[in-house]
């Protein structure tokens, strides 16, 4: 966070300088992506090799995002901040609310339980280019790390988790292929988290190994700012608690480069054994 | 007799090197080879796109459009002041005609060289792209179209974008 600030501060001091040499805005619609559940530029669910925010390598972009999950037992909330620096690097902060709600009391934690995380994430464009390269087989590529803080050593403790901060490291390649409308994106993720973080990393008997996960997203483009598509998100389940694969159907309207809006229904399985985690997903993008 | 020769030392002065490079209206331009390799993208198939886009009619608009709303906006505007809008308008239909197989051969010069020294940045390829699509918009084509060849232009911003 601190590191974010510092960042936020440096951009703003360079900013009237260099304000005549950046140009904001530059992408065309839908092409820097949203902003995902733990703060990176990409789907809902899944990290893209997009750099967020709507400026080309001509200049700087950001975005504030606010996201919800309403699930039957739990409610899911994340707000944060990112920027996307030249199209090749990316910095976000997120901070994600899990609300046991109900379950909190079933599960002995208290009704209203609420795990925290804090999501520190960073992108580096390593090659390629999503939108431009049609002509080539190589994706845009880029490779990314998330630190994350969940702070709750006890209640993660408890649950058998061996850590309440941890670091994924990914890589992922994303694709626009124009001639079909699509967009198509792969990741690869090694982690130890457990439902992202929040429920800690690894899991009872010294489990504390990361393993290789797998989440992508497709998409169609049925105008220039609605792209409509379903995610796939793959999980260890280090707790033993039956941790789920997440899947969504989304779609996500650009109202213009400043505002845009995720909508989805996600099927989030089970979390600390209570079953069937479906609901409604919306996010509120705003940026430039 | 005497007109006719005049006019042939008036078109050879004009162009000494290769008279064939002229064209009413139009400034002469440094001699180069002709290829339709200079479009820098390959024709599609069959007849689909030619009429998706309305034929030599609807390019013509679609091109007209595109530069009108290119000159029209302030923040690309000065790349193509002071150059030929006339040839420019001309080529644009010839290249977009080549690659939706129109039937058109491509005569103008290569991706690299007609945007040699323009200053053209990644933003003012993007909003010429845009600019591009309200004018397929308003040409009524569709979108999966409009997409289709795009996937053809796309590449060009390797060429066209210097900075």
């Amino acid at each position: 966070m601190k590191f974010l600030c510092s960042l936020f501060a440096l951009l703003a001091l360079a900013g009237p300088a260099a304000a005549e040499d950046l140009r904001p805005l530059g992408k065309l619609l839908l092409t820097g992506g949203v902003t995902s559940v733990e703060g990176a530029g990409g789907g809902g669910l899944a990290s893209w090799a997009t750099i967020t925010g709507y400026a080309t390598r001509d200049g700087v972009g950001g975005n504030v995002h606010a996201t919800g999950i309403a699930l039957p037992d739990y409610q899911f909330r994340a707000y944060g901040a990112s920027a996307g620096l030249f199209d090749r690097v990316e910095v976000s902060y997120t901070r994600q609310d899990f609300d046991t709600q109900g379950a909190g009391a079933k599960l002995g934690l208290g009704r209203g339980f609420t795990f925290h995380q804090d999501v520190v994430g960073v992108k580096v464009r390593v090659a390629g280019d999503a939108v431009y390269d049609q002509d080539r087989w190589l994706p845009q590529i880029a490779v990314g790390a998330q630190y994350k803080n969940a702070a709750k050593a006890g209640v993660i403790g408890f649950l058998g988790g061996q850590d309440d901060d941890g670091i994924d490291y990914y890589v992922a390649a994303t694709r626009v292929l124009l001639d079909q409308s699509l967009v198509l994106s792969g990741t690869v993720r090694a982690t130890k988290a457990n439902q992202t973080g929040l429920l800690g990393f690894g899991g009872p008997g010294g489990k504390d190994d990361y393993t290789l996960q797998f989440e992508g997203s497709a998409g169609m483009l049925l105008s220039k700012r609605l792209l409509v598509g379903a995610e796939y998100r793959a999980k260890p389940n280090n707790l033993g608690l039956k941790e789920s694969d997440w899947i969504d159907l989304f779609a996500a309207y650009a109202v213009n480069k400043h505002l845009s809006v995720t909508a989805a229904y996600v099927d989030l399985g089970t979390i600390a054994t209570f079953k069937g985690q479906r609901g409604l997903y919306l996010s509120l993008q705003a940026g430039f | 007799m005497f007109q006719a020769i005049l006019m042939a030392a008036a078109l050879a002065a004009a162009a000494p090197e290769n008279p064939s490079l002229t064209h009413p209206g139009e400034e002469a331009v440094d001699p180069y080879t002709q290829s339709n390799a200079n479009a820098a993208a390959t024709p599609f198939a069959g007849q689909a796109m030619w009429t998706a886009f309305h034929g030599q009619a609807g390019v013509a608009r679609v091109v007209d459009d595109l530069v009108d709303r290119s000159l029209a906006d302030p923040r690309i505007r000065e790349i193509f002041e002071a150059h030929d809008m006339v040839r420019l308008r001309r080529m644009l239909k010839e290249q977009f005609c080549y690659i939706l197989n129109g039937g058109c051969d491509y005569t103008g010069r290569d991706m690299t060289a007609v945007h040699k020294d323009l200053g053209v940045q990644n933003t003012d390829f993007n909003i010429l792209v845009e600019h591009l699509q309200a004018a397929m918009d308003h040409e009524k084509i569709p979108f999966r179209d409009q997409n289709r060849f795009l996937a053809k232009l796309a590449p060009m911003q390797r060429q066209a974008v210097e900075r």
